[in-house]
């Protein structure tokens, strides 16, 4: 056994402050915001000395999902989920796809690559700016068409009032109950692709609780007492272009640097067993990268939960239409002094953004533990 | 070398690249004529006509306007990357040479403060700047991004300093050098790429941070993000000035990005693919 040298000691005491700083700055003020989020802090003497502050259990949390006033929040967050999807199908789209053209070497490559990338070095406040009056209803991208002589577009990118793909809030039970059946059945049957012999239990689970819902659905308990649509905003679409010009290059980036990571020989060899382009990269160079397509889920996901500058830039704070739960936040808490109510709306957003994060978090630590 | 005649495969490569160009480009083009032109020719139909005169005085308007902000933002930049990069460097030492058992554990944990929703902390970071007597200027500004930097300039640092070969350090010990030491005299030299990644990465991020500007600082110590915000927010203001205040906001960061793209890109990897 090895004895403790002064050096082992001093490299942890070096550490300490930072750790400590995390650990109360991190740690300690997500307990904290969990604390908040259980109690009634608000209201006129929020921000005195000693607020008062009552517990009142998950009321908060409750009040969000079914309190008669809280649609407005209801909607942030159904916006935040089609934002975050649409921004990774997009951004990951174009990303992969400049990416491929860049990885099959034109000349000029750098100066490709340093156009596709120079949005992700704007802040969000400068992007947002600029696409406000991009995107302005009778000018900018909708003037574009004119000067081909055709007819000016008339969307209205950032202030439509329209919303489709619509769902009732009430039964927003058996909505769940039935994402988690199709979920379990996809991955059942993408288990089944891979011939794991677990497959069978996957897609029993998502079929039971399929014909189940389907069933007795009616039985779940309403969420509300009277019918809440809630859909995607298409005023929302001005905002996911705009993150995705900004962050399609960053995707590019990461997808650039595992296909260069891929070895010559493995291409030429491809090539010379016949392989087309769009072969080699279905079948060999994406399955190769999947741990980047895995990071940029990771870090678009993260982008789009947190979403605040963007918006707050490109439509206002307080925009009904394209509202997000950040934004929201800000407002409850700072604006109208409820902070009990903002701590449970960023507990929330905490609480998705740690679905994606704690698993690759722990895989990448078990990762790291077996190559020590 | 045989003359390769030039595929069709090769021309639509070029044509898809140059048409992704130019919608690349195109807000950018925008964003330069509205700031050049008078405020009076600004029209909605005709946005993207080229302006008649070229107006400059947009540029030290909105300058005018956002000096303070400019201000702040260098002063909170250099300050919050300077610290930050000390404590990332020192602490990717550790993390790289001085690995104890749990290290791993605590890098990861440590990490794991990268990939929060910033809103999850303001509450309490905001009362703690309150109670410290920080809220409202910059050093509370700095506090924080010095703080929530440590993840990602730990990290770049550590991942760097994996490539320095253990047997460097070794040597240095079996000549008697310390745990200091050996930094000041084996890992710094060696550093300097990693310190331009880890600066370049931090700055841009610093500089175009806008949540904790809004929310932890009074009128006086907004940096430039807050101060383009309110520019941009006003509804009188004629477009030329958020359009020169916008490209006043980007002129450092982009020139950063221009002039060191390779470091920059060096940064954007390092947060994401894990060395």
């Amino acid at each position: 056994m090895r004895t403790v040298s002064k050096d082992r000691i001093l490299a942890g005491v070096t550490l300490l402050p930072s750790i400590l700083l995390v650990g109360i700055f991190v740690y300690g003020f997500i307990g904290n915001t969990f604390w908040t989020s259980l109690t009634d802090w608000g209201g006129v003497g929020a921000l005195s000395e000693n607020p008062e502050k009552n517990y009142v259990g998950f009321y908060n949390y409750k009040d969000l999902f079914v309190g008669f006033l809280s649609s407005g929040f209801r909607q942030d967050l159904v916006n935040a989920i089609f934002y975050s999807v649409f921004l990774l199908i997009g951004a990951i789209g174009v990303g992969l796809f400049i990416a491929i053209l860049l990885d099959n070497k034109p000349k000029a490559e750098g100066f490709f690559r340093t156009v596709f990338l120079y949005p992700m070095s704007l802040s969000f406040i400068v992007t947002g700016t600029i696409w406000r009056w991009l995107l302005a209803p009778s000018g900018g991208v909708n003037v574009l068409p004119t000067y081909v002589g055709a007819e000016p577009f008339n969307f209205r990118w950032l202030s439509s009032t329209q919303s489709i793909l619509q769902f009732d809030w009430q039964n927003i039970l058996s909505f769940a109950f039935n994402v988690i059946s199709i979920v379990l059945i996809v991955i059942g049957l993408w288990l089944l692709g891979k011939r794991s012999k677990h497959a069978a239990k996957w897609l029993v689970a998502g079929i039971v609780i399929g014909i189940l819902v389907y069933l007795f659905g009616d039985m779940l308990p309403k969420a509300l007492i009277m019918e809440e649509k809630h859909g995607f905003n298409l005023a929302t679409t001005g905002i996911i272009l705009a993150t995705i010009w900004q962050y399609s290059g960053y995707t590019m980036a990461l997808y650039l640097a595992g296909f260069t990571g891929i070895s010559q020989d493995l291409r030429d060899a491809a090539m010379l067993d016949g392989a087309s382009t769009f072969n080699y990269y279905r079948h060999i160079a994406i399955p190769l990268i999947q741990p980047i397509t895995i990071s940029a889920i990771i870090i678009l996901s993260h982008i789009s939960l947190k979403m605040f500058d963007l918006i707050f830039a490109m439509t206002g704070p307080d925009n009904g239409q394209t509202g997000h739960p950040a934004l929201n936040m800000y407002l409850t808490t700072f604006r109208a002094n409820d902070f009990a109510r903002g701590a449970a709306i960023a507990m929330l957003l905490f609480f998705l953004a740690a679905l994606f994060i704690i698993p690759y978090l722990i895989s990448s630590y078990r990762n790291k533990d077996e190559r020590a | 070398m045989k003359k390769k005649t030039v595929k069709p495969s090769r021309v639509a490569l070029y044509v898809v690249l140059l048409l992704l160009v130019v919608v690349y480009l195109l807000p950018a083009y925008l964003t330069l004529i509205t700031a050049l032109k008078d405020p009076s020719e600004i029209s909605l139909p005709h946005s993207w006509d080229f302006p008649a005169v070229l107006n400059w005085k947009s540029f030290s308007e909105a300058f005018a306007l956002l000096k303070p902000n400019i201000i702040n933002s260098f002063i909170l930049t250099i300050c919050a990357t300077a610290i930050s990069i000390a404590l990332g460097s020192i602490n990717g030492y550790v993390f790289s040479k001085w690995k104890f058992k749990g290290s791993e554990l605590i890098f990861t944990l440590l990490l794991f403060g990268m990939f929060i929703p910033y809103q999850v902390i303001l509450i309490p970071l905001f009362q703690t700047l309150r109670a410290m007597n920080l809220y409202g200027g910059l050093p509370g500004l700095i506090l924080a991004h010095v703080v929530y930097g440590l993840p990602i300039t730990s990290l770049i640092f550590r991942n760097f300093y994996m490539q320095i070969p253990d047997s460097l350090v070794e040597s240095a010990t079996l000549d008697g050098a310390g745990f200091f030491s050996i930094y000041t005299q084996v890992i710094f030299p060696l550093s300097i790429p990693g310190f331009v990644v880890t600066s370049i990465w931090q700055s841009t991020q610093i500089w175009n941070e806008f949540l904790w500007g809004i929310t932890l600082t009074r009128h006086s110590a907004n940096p430039i993000t807050v101060g383009l915000a309110q520019l941009a927010g006003g509804q009188a203001v004629s477009w030329n000035l958020p359009m020169a205040g916008s490209i006043l906001a980007a002129l450092p960061v982009l020139f950063i990005y221009i002039v060191m793209g390779r470091y920059f890109i060096r940064g954007l990897l390092a947060g994401s693919v894990k060395g």
